[in-house]
């Protein structure tokens, strides 16, 4: 085991960490940024709520080594509003109520940034498949979906 | 397991730690998430294929390979599986390559992603689209690779039944001994595979089919992002209005992803028929092993594995130019 110094953008700002093999990039934003929007849930890629975008690709930060990230750009919910003003796409959130208890809304959102910056005009099948890696235990999901729906128009 | 087969799946579209009649097969009990890595290791990043074959070679018995991470990470952090060192193959940009300029060929690290995107894939080689298109999520398709999927060796893994039906090869190195064999013969059972230690899957490639080919994917699972209860792929050469080849390949009803070739020859030579076709998944149905597990019984799998087969021909018929079945 050893420690390796390594150098990444998070949000846009340069970050210089030392991190070991078995630290995880999730861990890393949580405990030493302090970016907590992006959740540790299940821990084995199934419910989508530490995805965060890695060099502009969804990712879930809690199977990524840290170490593996040297060199990339990371982008959390945290990131995401620029100069105060928020994303669209949050905004969008917020008319729909598309949120409730808010633990899987930062991967949701991303997902549909990742999916708007891909295809700006998404059907509801292109968002629903986009989606099912990330689930949602209170809304139901039909809010979210609408969110990112009401945003492309 | 993968202490003996290194290599790592990519994904959770035929994955999870253990599948099928695996004596190590997940139980509930056995999901001790610390939600860190506690293990320690040492993480290899080389930049060649080379460099990695040498890793492998000096770290021999001690190493796995890591590939996409989706499910290796997973097997570490329940502790299924421990290793001194992690040769990851992420930042040697040459293995994520797919070329389609004559035969297809898929790095070893392309993601599922890539391969679903690819237009050559989706017009030609409709069974592998298909294939990485319902594979689990998004971002394991972002993360997940095809070499992974078939490394780790899943009797599940979604891309094996497609690549087997496309009469896929792998080219394997240790660095000093280049071997290419069909992927028919790589699978050894539930997580092996005929890796030896010290051995990298470099790509695999698939042959160019002709106009008259036509092939298709079809899975059934729980629910979308779920690991297939049975997958089926089907490969059909037509000329003129007869069968002149075919392959049919079927996921999580074996062991391993296999072909069911007592089948492929029933219809050789033949106009495919509603009978002919009836015929040809009752032979797959008597062919294959499916157990009973927390996805699926038994009996279910073997129903299952015969009305996908028709399906799945059905399309791939159509798809080789032929006509609708009657």
């Amino acid at each position: 085991m050893t420690a390796r110094t390594i150098n990444l953008n998070v949000n846009g700002e340069h970050k210089e960490w030392s991190v070991a093999e078995n630290d995880l990039l999730l861990t890393e934003l949580r405990e030493r940024e302090g970016l907590t929007g992006a959740k540790y849930g299940c821990g084995i890629g199934e419910c989508g709520a530490c995805t965060v975008l890695v060099d502009g690709q969804p990712s879930l930060s809690c199977l990524v080594l840290a170490q593996s990230v040297d060199g990339c750009d990371v982008l959390t919910i945290e990131g995401l509003a620029r100069g105060g003003e928020l994303d669209p796409l949050q905004i969008a959130f917020l008319d729909q109520a598309a949120v409730q208890c808010g633990f899987c809304t930062p991967g949701m959102v991303l997902m549909g940034r990742a999916l708007l910056n891909e295809i700006p005009d998404p059907t509801e099948k292109d968002v629903r498949e986009f989606l099912k890696g990330n689930l949602c235990r209170c809304t139901g999901y039909s809010s979210i979906v609408r969110a990112i729906l009401t945003h492309r128009r | 397991m993968i202490g003996q087969h290194p290599a790592d799946l990519g994904g959770h579209g035929g994955g999870g730690p253990t599948e099928h009649a695996n004596p190590t097969e997940t139980q509930m009990e056995d999901f001790t998430n610390t939600h860190i890595l506690v293990g320690e290791f040492e993480l290899i990043e080389p930049h060649t294929l080379a460099q990695a074959s040498e890793s492998l070679r000096t770290h021999a018995g001690e190493a796995v390979i890591m590939a996409g991470g989706t499910d290796l990470l997973v097997g570490m952090k329940m502790e299924h599986i421990r290793t001194k060192y992690v040769i990851s193959l992420g930042r040697i940009s040459a293995l994520k390559r797919v070329d389609t300029n004559s035969d297809l060929v898929i790095g070893a690290t392309a993601s599922i992603r890539d391969v679903a995107h690819n237009s050559v894939v989706r017009q030609q080689y409709c069974a592998l689209a298909e294939a990485c298109q319902s594979f689990s999520t998004m971002q394991i398709m972002v993360m997940g690779t095809v070499g992974g999927n078939l490394c780790n060796a899943s009797p599940a893994a979604d891309t094996a039944p497609a690549l087997l039906a496309l009469d896929a090869s792998v080219h394997l190195t240790s660095g000093v001994r280049e071997r290419e064999i069909a992927l028919s013969e790589f699978f050894t059972g539930p997580g092996g595979t005929v890796l030896s230690d010290g051995e990298v899957l470099e790509h695999i490639s698939v042959p160019a089919p002709s106009l008259s080919t036509g092939s298709a994917f079809l899975k059934m699972g729980r629910v979308a992002a779920d690991i297939s209860k049975v997958s089926v792929a089907v490969t059909v050469v037509r000329s003129e209005d007869r069968v002149r080849q075919c392959r049919i390949a079927l996921g999580a009803v074996a062991s391993t992803p296999r072909r069911i070739v007592a089948a492929e020859s029933e219809l050789l030579g033949e106009k495919p028929t509603i009978s002919g076709i009836s015929k040809v998944s009752q032979l797959v149905q008597q062919a294959i092993e499916p157990i009973t597990d927390v996805r699926s019984t038994a009996a279910y799998r073997r129903h299952l594995a015969g009305v996908l087969v028709g399906d799945a021909f059905r399309q791939a018929w159509l798809r080789a130019g032929g006509g609708e079945i009657t």
